[in-house]
């Protein structure tokens, strides 16, 4: 399966040209960029780990390139996201945000129905991965 | 404007007092003077007296009959600081092209009004005026609400910045759709468009206005066989996922019932219809609240009053005060589709709610109808999405080349080169009803 997260999942990935551009446009917002790395890529799993802080001061999309490769090196086989963040008044959030490296083999989610009174169900997704092995260990080749 | 034989206000107390029948202008319902104060909630009409009425006289009766006012002089009004009650018609312009037509500014005292009411609101600015008989007609154009009064309002229950760190969906528009055919599939049937057009690549499907719990598909069973196509959509594509829940029933009472079902399910979101009224709506703003929903509004019934320019109420008013009540969505038209829509006009209804969420009807028909299936529909939408905002991203002109980037995304992705080939000359070209008269004049700001 492949994780449809992040708004640009539907399309082949992106070259580093293609991202290279979409940070661009980021910085071009104003907007701080940011690199985010998992091995939990559950819909619900909020926070990702940092790879360093948002990139506040940061105006030229090499840099953001840069930071890219060296957590690509140092984290193969993981997700990893570019966040885009708004600090300006009533956003003050992730305003656009975009996987960038997958693991070579995506697993995907179990559905567990939990069956209760009536016809009712308690649903709850659990990642393959994660159930086979500790963070760190999860999607090795 | 004024003519030089419209009545003034008689400002001698005896006279303005005397048992009898005066003009509304007489009784101190126009004032050219009046300079509205920031705490005034303002309102602009647009009247259409009847032959041979005066329009300020007609304005002032509108001012007259939306607050204080009634037909006759009563002595009781000198109990009160009847001057500050009284709305006042201050400004008075022709509609532009419209022959005898009217717009008119009205100002109400912010203590005209019960806090946090909607109900309130509108059973005075559209409670009576709108039956009077020396108006042919009068629509609420707009209204200009004070901050002091629209902070006694809860607002929406989650809003766009808290529904998208829920979802953890950001940076382009989220794509929905309309199960069809809105009447008649089974609860099982039903689940299953829900299931395709998710799995396809839609973040949300939804219930259309009139659908509750008929005998084809009673509500439990909707819920439960909606909730199973969204969990797995969801595991399928470790993305989040949501089905709106129309919860729309006969009484309150039904209505908490079947939210607390869809709670119990684990549905981030419900829907309720605008027909079931202002009051219900801000119920449930509220319970959403206390349960961590998303709140989306359908605006079913608007079209009764909000489409005709000469008489109703203006969509723009419609959606300010669904701002208040508290509703996260609301259906605002869409720019190009079946349902009518003036292309400006409805960039400013959505400028009124800042939603960035795009849903559109067309996407329904669009996602359900597609030659290779719901799932294949809903893939291409969504690929062309993402393809727009890529190349919008990238800097490239995506109204002049929005055609050659979706050929190119059409050669590698099918279930778009089928929808561009079944639909790609398809237009809803018909002129709008509802466009804007309003010619704005050059002013020292």
């Amino acid at each position: 399966m492949r994780i449809t997260q992040g708004c640009f999942s539907f399309l082949p990935d992106l070259t580093d040209t293609q991202i290279a551009a979409q940070v661009n446009y980021c910085l071009e917002q104003g907007w701080a960029v940011a690199l985010e790395f998992t091995d939990d890529p559950h819909p619900r799993n909020t926070y990702w780990n940092m790879w360093g802080l948002p990139m506040f001061d940061l105006r030229d999309p090499a840099g953001v390139m840069g930071e890219l490769k060296a957590c690509r090196e140092a984290n193969p086989e993981t997700y990893v996201r570019i966040n885009a963040f708004d600090s300006t008044k009533g956003w003050e959030t992730v305003r656009m945000s975009f996987i960038v490296q997958r693991p070579t083999a995506e697993p995907g989610f179990r559905l567990v129905r939990q069956e209760t009174q009536g016809r009712m169900l308690r649903y709850t997704m659990e990642s393959y991965a994660v159930g086979r092995a500790p963070e760190g260990a999860r999607y090795a080749p | 404007m004024g003519a030089a034989d419209t009545p003034q206000q008689i400002l001698d107390p005896k006279k303005r007092y005397q048992a009898g029948v005066l003009k509304y202008a007489q009784m101190g319902y126009w004032n050219a003077d009046y300079a509205p104060k920031d705490t005034d909630v303002l309102a602009v009409f647009r009247i259409t007296p009847q032959e041979g009425v005066d329009p300020i006289e007609a304005a002032a009766a509108v001012a007259g009959e939306s607050s204080t006012a009634t037909w006759t002089v009563v002595w009781t009004d000198r109990l009160t600081a009847c001057d500050m009650y009284r709305a006042k018609a201050y400004r008075i312009e022709p509609v532009p092209g419209q022959e005898g037509q009217y717009f008119c500014w009205v100002a109400y005292d912010l203590d005209l009004f019960e806090e946090g009411s909607i109900a309130n609101l509108t059973a005075s600015i559209i409670g009576n005026v709108f039956s009077f008989k020396p108006l042919r007609a009068c629509r609420l154009e707009d209204m200009r609400l004070p901050v002091a009064y629209v902070k006694t309002f809860r607002g929406p229950p989650t809003g766009i910045v808290v529904e998208r760190e829920r979802l953890e969906k950001y940076g382009r528009p989220l794509l929905g759709a309309t199960m069809k055919p809105k009447l008649g599939l089974s609860g099982k049937n039903y689940g299953r468009v829900v299931y395709e057009a998710l799995r396809g690549g839609l973040d949300f499907t939804k219930d259309d206005e009139n659908i509750n719990s008929q005998p084809f598909m009673h509500w439990r069973d909707r819920f439960l066989y909606c909730m199973e196509g969204v969990n797995q959509a969801a595991a399928q594509t470790g993305e989040s996922k949501g089905h709106y829940l129309n919860i729309t029933a006969g009484t309150m009472e039904e209505m908490y019932k079947r939210a607390e079902f869809a709670r119990d399910l684990g549905s981030c979101i419900v829907m309720i219809d605008l027909i079931v009224g202002w009051t219900a709506i801000q119920s449930m703003s509220n319970w959403c609240r206390d349960n961590d929903m998303i709140l989306h509004l359908h605006r079913a019934g608007h079209g009764t009053y909000t489409r005709q320019k000469n008489h109703g109420v203006s969509f723009r008013v419609i959606a300010k005060w669904l701002r208040l009540a508290g509703v996260d969505h609301l259906h605002a038209g869409t720019a190009v589709g079946k349902l009518e829509g003036d292309p400006m006009t409805v960039q400013g209804f959505y400028n009124v709610c800042r939603d960035t969420v795009t849903k559109q009807d067309l996407f329904g028909g669009g996602t359900i109808g597609h030659p290779m299936g719901i799932q294949a529909g809903a893939t291409a939408n969504r690929v062309a999405l993402e393809a727009m905002v890529l190349a919008r991203n990238e800097g490239r002109d995506i109204a002049s080349e929005g055609p050659q980037i979706l050929a190119d995304a059409a050669r590698w992705c099918q279930p778009l080169r089928a929808a561009l080939d079944t639909w790609g000359d398809i237009t809803f070209n018909y002129t709008s009803t509802d466009t804007s008269d309003f010619v704005p004049t050059a002013s020292v700001a």
